[in-house]
């Protein structure tokens, strides 16, 4: 199997609001594909439509070489899904949750002692293994409902939104274990709204907006589409920003905080150049940042309009 | 945990469906999950044991006397009807069970699990049954702690159980429905007072039908919590304990009406909830 996930001319409505126009996407088997996009840009109902809780319109889904539509108990045999809210059964134990899935899985009931076992261990949950779920903090319950998609040892992993509303501590948990279950060859199609979590997790991204695959490639690529990365100047008075602007021509200025946005991949190498050239002609800047392109940015330069995706 | 790469399918993993006997093996996996639920959920518990109790205690004593003459009558009269309200509110938690699945994310879990795709709504409502034996059981137990007797044999009080059984097998459907539409399990618990408290009372689960102004009688007559509590009452007093305004002509009438309201209940609101639940989902 070299595809996991192949998706043609998928397409999804909810009465007249087209949700899903016309979707390809390609996932190579043992690689992180990553959704990227603002909310409400279809990400959910791509991966319900792909773990076969969501009927499609039109176009055609194969998962793990089965057609999402014609087979979806070999798709669900194939798969595990952690959805946008962790869904653990609050009135039970981190033990007990798991151990419902052991009994609700494949996996031979003399084999479930130890993968509970070894899944609260794995995921750092043995402590609080004999407590309700919902005495949990978000994190935990995050890592618990994750260990519960792990229990039939599913070869194709979709994670919606895995660590929104976590804390960075969390997050970064949450990375290492992604890291990990693909150094054991599992594929992961992983949706989130943040371009940093793309850029280190995915092996390729696609970008949704409103229903349509603006871009896709891998997050190198991706990044040189982007009005890219800058320098930003901000200058004392007027007469320095015009002097700066004469200096470096490829500058765009803004002269309404005086300041200038000089085009630069942010390297040490041309950020000295940069700097060696306003010595040169004796200018200092009053304020110096690198930016480098968020999502908003991403979405500005691919659709043309800014994403509605509070700062995070 | 380690994986195995190259793990040839079972014969049992490449058959497209999920077949009955595991099936069955998932629905008594669920239904252990909503029993175990209980233990970290001491209100439910306090639903089931708790406040049938406190509904049998409070009514014997304090109403029991004015209605009936002395409280060991009144208890035989109401004790088979408290059963018949107590079975009812018990339903209510399958629909908000089944809400806070849904809420959670959890019913998207389940849905995703290669399982038979009954199994979660099967698994519920036999959770339910088990339930509905426990409070029977533990009523019947108070009651006859407190002067409640048996007028008649064991195989009709069987028999009263197992119709009540089935009576909430049928409305676990209404509920299920409640659980569906409902947008939080608590709205789903305000259904459960607003609309079957005055279902209830408007029976004669407390006070004889003779009581109650004509204009209400057929009403009441015609209530099925009236006609399953008069099944109840023939089948396990029968009628030469109860005295004569307490009267039930036979079981045969009122058992049999009862199931007629548990076929017609399921044939509305089983389709309904199944049409409900796949809108929603």
């Amino acid at each position: 199997m070299t595809h996991a996930i192949e998706v043609s001319g998928l397409r999804k409505a909810f009465g007249d609001k087209v949700v899903l126009d016309g979707i390809d996407l390609d996932v190579q088997a043992g690689t992180v594909f990553s959704l990227l996009g603002p909310n409400g840009a279809g990400k959910t109902t791509t991966v319900n439509v792909l773990t076969t809780l969501l009927r499609a319109d039109g176009g055609t889904v194969r998962v793990a070489g089965h057609d999402v539509a014609a087979e979806p108990k070999a798709v669900r045999r194939a798969i595990g899904v952690t959805g946008q809210f962790a869904a653990v059964d609050e009135l039970l134990t981190g033990q007990e949750n798991l151990q419902l899935m052991v009994d609700l899985s494949p996996v031979p009931a003399k084999d479930g002692k130890r993968i509970v076992a070894e899944l609260l261990e794995r995921f750092d949950l043995v402590e609080s293994a004999q407590q309700a779920a919902s005495t949990y903090s978000g994190g935990m319950r995050r890592k618990l409902d994750l260990a519960m998609t792990l229990v039939g040892s599913p070869r194709i992993i979709f994670l919606d939104e895995p660590t929104t509303g976590l804390d960075p501590r969390s997050r970064r948990t949450m990375w290492s274990i992604v890291r990990d279950l693909v150094a054991d060859g599992v594929t992961i199609f992983l949706t989130t709204q943040y371009l940093d979590e793309a850029d280190k997790l995915a092996d390729r991204v696609a970008v949704l907006d409103q229903g349509r695959i603006v871009a896709q490639g891998t997050p190198g690529e991706l990044k040189r589409r982007l009005p890219g990365t800058h320098v930003r100047l901000r200058f004392d008075s007027a007469g320095e920003l015009d002097a700066a602007a004469r200096v470096l021509p490829d500058a765009t200025r803004d002269d309404e905080s005086l300041a200038l946005r000089v085009p630069s991949d942010g390297g040490t190498t041309s950020l000295r150049a940069l700097l060696d050239r306003l010595d040169e002609y004796s200018l200092s800047a009053e304020e110096f940042s690198v930016h480098t392109p968020d999502l908003d940015d991403v979405f500005l330069a691919l659709t043309g309009h800014a994403t509605e995706v509070a700062a995070k | 945990m380690t994986t195995v790469t190259a793990a040839r399918p079972t014969p049992a993993e490449l058959s497209p469906s999920v077949g009955v006997g595991e099936g069955i093996k998932q629905t008594m996996t669920l239904a252990w999950r909503t029993i175990v639920q209980v233990r970290h959920n001491p209100w439910e518990l306090g639903d089931y044991s708790i406040q049938p109790i406190m509904f049998v205690l409070l009514f014997t004593y304090v109403f029991g006397g004015a209605i009936a003459g002395s409280t060991s009558e009144y208890l035989t009269f109401a004790l088979p009807g408290i059963i018949v309200m107590n079975m009812l509110f018990i339903t209510m938690y399958v629909g908000t069970g089944l809400n806070t699945d849904l809420t959670k994310g959890v019913f998207d879990r389940l849905r995703s699990l290669p399982i038979a795709r009954w199994a979660p709504m099967a698994g519920r409502i036999l959770a339910d049954q088990v339930k509905q034996a426990w409070s029977i059981f533990l009523l019947l137990a108070i009651g006859m702690a407190l002067g409640f007797r048996i007028g008649t044999d064991v195989w009709s009080l069987l028999a009263a159980v197992g119709l009540l059984l089935v009576f909430a097998l049928a409305f676990s459907w209404v509920s299920v429905l409640v659980g569906v539409v409902a947008k939080d399990p608590e709205k789903v618990q305000l259904f459960g007072f607003t609309a079957l408290f005055p279902v209830t009372f408007v029976s004669n689960v407390f006070a004889p039908t003779s009581t109650m102004p004509g204009w209400l009688q057929p009403i009441v007559e015609n209530n099925p919590v009236t006609i399953l509590s008069n099944a109840c009452r023939a089948l396990m007093v029968g009628d030469d304990t109860l005295g004569t305004e307490w009267h039930v002509a036979s079981a045969t009438t009122p058992v049999v009406q009862s199931l007629i309201w548990a076929a017609a209940i399921a044939a509305v609101f089983a389709p309904l909830s199944v049409w409900a639940l796949r809108r929603r989902v």
